[in-house]
């Protein structure tokens, strides 16, 4: 749901990084905040235990730039990736425009990857979203290590609706913009279906 | 999309603007903030100087949201007031008609009790506000698009250059 406000001429999306635990959503927002110019960002707050494992959620307000005289914003959230959190992987999916589910590539994460994604279907259906209506992208994350799945594999049982998905390695920042600028692309090109 | 966006224009804008402005006053409080229940910050008055106000919405919807949960999980539809009580500052979180959050935060120029009397004023007037802020969308909407949409003529180039 965005906030579009013609008194301070902004517009304000939300964007969620989905996906198991500890498969890089954490890391995404880090290298999206390092990389980013001080007067394009606010702070990264992160929401983690003491073991750095997200609890609640991170969060990292983006300024883009201007579209047609309006201040385009997204807001990126994660949600916290263990598979109890799940009440608090609800809530942060309320109002969402575009979701990035951040899939581990390694072979032996492969379950928890399916685990995650009907996860978030489900999720995502009961507040009336359904992920093929929504702009949504997959990235592939980690694709440095030795013992990584096949891409065509992992397309086959993560993304079966053929969307646009993108190799990463996120703390490095391959591929971390690029599946950013594919979804946040797809909110924009949603609202102007809509307005 | 599911839900509806939120979409405010310089009129309503305004007219909340008057309200938090009068409820900043009448409440003593040191700054007002009101907050789209998904975390973007719709309107503050007071000194925002020193607050990080993106980062306070958002942390406030979390705190809504999570609240929300614990009263479904107990059989409460929502707790719609929350007080957070600390050395200096204390913060008053309402929510208001399932839409939107208003936050004050005050010391000990003011009171609970009396923020509490002034938040209810203000709630019933933001009500109404937000009511008629979703019917003009929905009449707009069904009307056709908005005469100055932003979003009409946006081309793949103007989205490509927000990430050069």
């Amino acid at each position: 749901m965005s906030f579009i406000n013609y008194s301070s001429r902004e517009i304000n999306c939300k964007i969620v990084y989905y996906g198991p635990g500890l498969c890089g959503k954490t890391t995404n927002l880090q290298f999206i905040y390092k990389k980013t110019n001080p007067e394009q960002k606010g702070k990264l707050i992160s929401l983690a235990t003491e073991t750095e494992r997200t609890l609640f959620f991170d969060f990292l307000p983006l300024a883009l730039g201007d579209i047609r005289g309006f201040k385009v914003r997204f807001h990126l959230y994660t949600v916290p990736g263990q598979v109890f959190y799940a009440a608090s992987r609800k809530l942060i999916l309320k109002g969402v425009d575009g979701v990035i589910f951040v899939a581990d590539s390694q072979i032996e994460r492969m379950e928890a990857n399916m685990e995650s994604l009907e996860d978030l279907k489900i999720n995502l259906a009961e507040q009336g979203y359904a992920i093929e209506k929504l702009p949504y992208a997959v990235q592939y994350n980690k694709r440095d290590l030795s013992n990584v799945a096949p891409l065509e594999e992992m397309n086959k049982l993560l993304n079966a609706n053929g969307v646009q998905w993108f190799e990463a390695v996120a703390p490095t920042g391959t591929g971390v913009f690029e599946t950013l600028k594919s979804v946040a692309k797809q909110v924009l090109l949603e609202l102007k279906k809509h307005y | 999309m599911a839900g509806s966006d939120l979409v405010m224009y310089e009129n309503e804008f305004q007219k909340i603007d008057e309200e938090l402005q009068k409820l900043h006053q009448q409440a003593n409080a040191t700054v007002v903030f009101l907050v789209d229940k998904n975390g973007q910050l719709i309107a503050s008055a007071g000194d925002t100087h020193d607050i990080d106000t993106t980062s306070l919405a958002s942390l406030t919807a979390g705190n809504i949201a999570a609240t929300g949960g614990i009263a479904r999980l107990l059989g409460e539809k929502e707790f719609t007031i929350l007080f957070h009580e600390g050395e200096k500052d204390n913060i008053h979180i309402s929510l208001i008609g399932q839409r939107v959050i208003l936050v004050v935060i005050f010391d000990q120029r003011s009171s609970l009790g009396l923020v509490r009397l002034r938040v209810k004023k203000t709630s019933e007037a933001l009500t109404k506000l937000f009511e008629d802020i979703t019917s003009k969308a929905e009449k707009e909407k069904s009307e056709g698009k908005a005469a100055d949409s932003p979003f009409a003529e946006i081309s793949d180039e103007d989205i490509d250059n927000l990430f050069k």
